[in-house]
Parts: C-alpha cells; sequence; structure tokens
C-alpha cells in the first residue's frame, strides 16, 4: 500500500506521520495534500472556542462519547499555545480526553500555535484535511483558548461553538466585534456556579444585538448550559450541535457549499503566499543577493523597503 | 531551504504512582528548552501510552515512576512499540530505580535513566545530544 492508500484507509501511524511533515513544512507533505485532497469534503468540522479555563477540552471529551454511541469516528485536532520566547510548548488538551485514548475509532492530536495568531496553528487546515481524507466522519478543533482574537476557526469550521463560563460577565459585556458573532452555538460551562443564569441571560441580549447577520442571519445562536465534569446538558449540545448541521445541508439551503467555499478560498490564499514568497526567497538567495545587504542599505538609507521589494518583482516575476 | 523540525516528547506516568511534580517540572523544563511536550499526566496504563506516542508522532517517550513498577510497564510499553512498528520511538525513564535494574532496563533497550538528584540541563542536554527528529516520510511513486 502507498502513503495515500495508507491515509484513505485510516492507518494511524501513516496519519500520524504526514500531519507531523505538515506541521514542520516539510517540502514533500505538500505532494501528498495534493494527492488526498480529492479525498477530502466530507467531514463535519465542529470548532470549540473561548477563553482558556472554560472547560473546552472536557466539553470535547464528553461530546465525543456521543458521537462515537452514533457509530462515527472522529479526529480532534487540539491546539495549544507555543512559548514565544522559547518556543517550546506543553500540549494539555489530550490529558481530559483519556478515555477515548484506546478507542480506534478516536484519533487525537495535539498542536502547537508555532507564532502563528487566530487561534489555530498554519497547518490546521491541511490536518483537517488529512483527517478528513482518512475517513473521519466528524472532525472537533479545539482552538488555543485566548479570546477575543479567535476568530480564524469560524472559517474551518461548519459549526462554531464558543464556550464561556459564569462569572465572566463583565468580559461578556466587554466583548465586541469578533468571537461573539462566529458562535453558532453558545455554552455556558461550569453552569453549577452562581451567575449561571445571568450569564445565560446576557449571552441572550448580546445575541440579540450584535450581528446574527453572519451567515445569512437566518439561524438563531442556540445557548446550553452545561457542566462537563459531570457529562450534565451533553445531551443537549450535541443536539444543538446536530440542529446546525441539519440546518447547514437543508436542502433549499447552499450553507455548505459556502464554507468550503471559505476554507477553499483561504487555503488558495494562503498556499498562493506560501509557494510565492518561499520560490521568490529562493531565486533572490539563489542569485546570491544578500538579505542582509538588503537591510544595510535600508539602514544606511541607501534604499527603502519598497525600492527593494519592486527591484525584486520586476526581476522575478515581469 | 529546510527548516528544523521541532522536538515532540510524550511525558506520562505509567500505572497508579500519583506523584507528579518531578513529571511537570520536567514537562516545563523541556518547554523551556524549545521542544513540544504532550503530558498526558498520571495513571497511564502502558496500552494508553503507546497509542498517545504514536497518535502524537513523538520522538520520545519520557516515563515518570517512582514506585518500582517500572518492572511491568517499561517492558511492557516497549513491547507495545514494537508490536507497533513504532520501536523508533526513544524511550526514557526518569524516577527511582534500583541500582541492579537500571542496566536490565538499559539492557532491554531503555536508552537512559534520570534519577533522583538529576540536573534539569544534564536531561536537556542529553536529551539534544540523543534525541533527534525522525526524518519526513517520503511519497513512493
Amino acid at each position: 500500500m502507498d502513503i495515500i492508500e495508507q491515509i484513505v484507509s485510516g492507518d494511524v501511524r501513516t496519519i500520524a506521520r504526514i500531519l507531523r511533515d505538515i506541521d514542520d513544512e516539510i517540502p514533500s507533505a505538500m505532494n501528498i495534500l495534493q494527492e488526498l485532497y480529492p479525498h477530502t469534503g466530507k467531514s463535519y468540522v465542529v470548532g470549540f472556542t473561548g477563553s482558556p479555563g472554560v472547560g473546552k477540552s472536557a466539553l470535547v471529551d464528553q461530546i465525543a462519547i456521543n458521537y462515537r454511541k452514533a457509530a462515527k469516528t472522529i479526529g480532534i485536532l487540539a491546539v495549544d499555545p507555543t512559548s514565544p520566547f522559547t518556543g517550546g510548548a506543553i500540549l494539555g488538551d489530550r490529558i481530559r480526553m483519556q478515555r477515548h485514548f484506546l478507542d480506534p475509532g478516536v484519533f487525537i492530536r495535539s498542536l502547537a500555535t508555532r507564532g502563528h495568531f487566530g487561534g489555530l496553528s498554519k497547518s490546521t487546515n491541511d490536518m483537517v484535511n488529512v483527517l478528513d481524507a482518512a475517513g473521519k466522519d466528524v472532525i472537533i478543533v479545539e482552538t488555543v483558548g485566548v479570546g477575543q482574537d479567535e476568530v480564524e476557526i469560524a472559517n474551518s469550521a461548519h459549526t462554531t461553538v464558543l464556550v464561556t463560563i459564569p462569572g465572566m460577565g463583565d468580559e461578556i459585556q466587554a466583548i465586541k466585534a469578533g468571537i461573539m458573532e462566529i458562535g453558532n452555538i453558545f455554552v455556558v460551562n461550569k453552569a453549577d456556579r452562581e451567575g449561571s443564569r445571568k450569564t445565560v441571560r446576557e449571552l441572550r441580549n448580546l445575541i440579540e444585538l450584535s450581528a446574527r447577520r453572519h451567515n445569512g442571519g437566518d439561524w438563531e445562536p442556540l445557548i446550553v448550559e452545561t457542566e462537563a465534569t459531570k457529562g450534565r446538558g451533553i445531551e443537549d449540545l450535541y443536539e444543538a450541535i446536530e440542529k446546525h448541521r441539519a440546518y447547514l445541508l437543508a436542502t433549499h439551503s447552499d450553507k455548505w457549499r459556502q464554507i468550503l467555499e471559505k476554507r477553499a478560498r483561504i487555503q488558495l490564499m494562503v498556499v498562493l503566499k506560501d509557494q510565492a514568497f518561499r520560490t521568490i526567497l529562493e531565486r533572490v538567495e539563489g542569485r546570491g543577493d544578500s538579505l542582509d545587504e538588503m537591510v544595510r542599505k535600508i539602514v544606511d538609507k541607501e534604499s527603502d523597503p519598497y525600492t527593494i521589494v519592486n527591484r525584486i518583482i520586476d526581476m522575478e516575476l515581469k | 531551504m529546510e527548516k528544523a523540525r521541532k522536538l515532540r516528547i510524550l511525558v506520562a506516568k505509567p500505572g497508579l504512582d500519583g506523584h507528579d511534580r518531578g513529571a511537570r517540572i520536567v514537562a516545563r523544563a523541556f518547554r523551556d528548552a524549545g521542544f513540544e511536550v504532550i503530558y498526558t499526566g498520571c495513571h497511564q496504563t502502558p496500552e494508553q501510552i503507546v497509542s498517545t506516542a504514536i497518535q502524537e508522532d513523538v520522538d520520545m517517550i519520557g516515563l515518570s515512576i517512582l514506585s518500582g513498577a517500572h518492572t511491568y510497564s517499561f517492558p511492557r510499553i516497549l513491547e507495545l512499540l514494537e508490536e507497533n512498528n513504532a520501536k523508533d520511538i526513544s524511550v526514557v525513564g526518569g524516577g527511582i530505580f534500583p541500582l541492579e535494574d537500571i542496566s536490565k532496563l538499559k539492557e532491554i533497550g531503555i536508552k537512559e535513566l534520570f534519577e533522583p538528584g538529576a540536573r534539569l540541563k544534564d536531561i536537556i542536554d542529553w536529551v539534544s545530544s540523543n534525541i533527534s527528529p525522525r526524518r519526513g516520510v517520503v511519497l513512493k511513486k
């Protein structure tokens, strides 16, 4: 069996290695992604986002049980932050999903942001594609969880679940554009805590006020209360997610396709930018032009970034 | 222009031993050294550890154990790695090991054992010198 066949048939070791190659930006991985692409487009992608400590991992762990009961295979990508100073990371989301470690129907992968902003890593979309090609029915992406700027997930996931906890009251009021607009489903986790009903009310107000126009606007975001560690409210969350999926797939709506188009556009741009930049840089260095020399010229005011780049573009692209 | 690969290390505690301070400190030291650490904590079975190691495509498994149960779990983990075609993943131990067990464990394939008093710097240096990320997968045509 060659690599593509191995991935499509779900071979864990091969999948794990390709994910690594993608993350490390190994050139051969690009060819493999190319060959895998025809096999993608079937998985249902659910994103879990929200501030650190709200219980995303615990919720993912619980919701996975429901999907497994429904005989769905799952891929989970859990993102944690890379230290900007050391380049290292502690990937600790997996520790909350231990019950699934020996289930061959659940593939869990931890990844680090590696300097990327927006809540995901640069490689996340490609990793989703690999798990998609490998035949996972559902792919759950858990974002890094630093809060307000984490809107990237909305472009990768069919359904975005935004998780909060009670007592974030004032913070919820302060949340402005971005994160409130991307949630298709809102979860108030740790709902046993004081202030849970108040948080639900505030969320409802905010949802009504904020842009419900995302994705056409006829989906009214659902609010679910949960206690992930006790497994309470998980059925409700599962039903809410399935409702949104049904809404996306409804025959009179092209919402599903719209999501695929969004992802495709972003991937096209990312790959184009990456390849173009890599190619130009290789050519520039291949010709012996030194970047250090260019920098020196800029600082010594012999040239400027714009002139230099124009010259490079003229030489390479025109 | 090949980028340097990041080292991925699994830190786990097999068996019933619940003393995880050492494991957490080493995990943090690994992060500070620039590695990506998958930390799965306490009460892991050998089967869970190997399954995680393979899914996460780690270069090294660091097992923390202070209870003496290494005599079962370490060989079992090596056995499972072999069964799953994953012998290239290095296994290293940290904790309490009777002197007579240390050479036995190394004989069966444990790459190194770090005992109480081992300095973080020495552990990091050892890993940096002895563990390298595996090579990329090649597409056969």
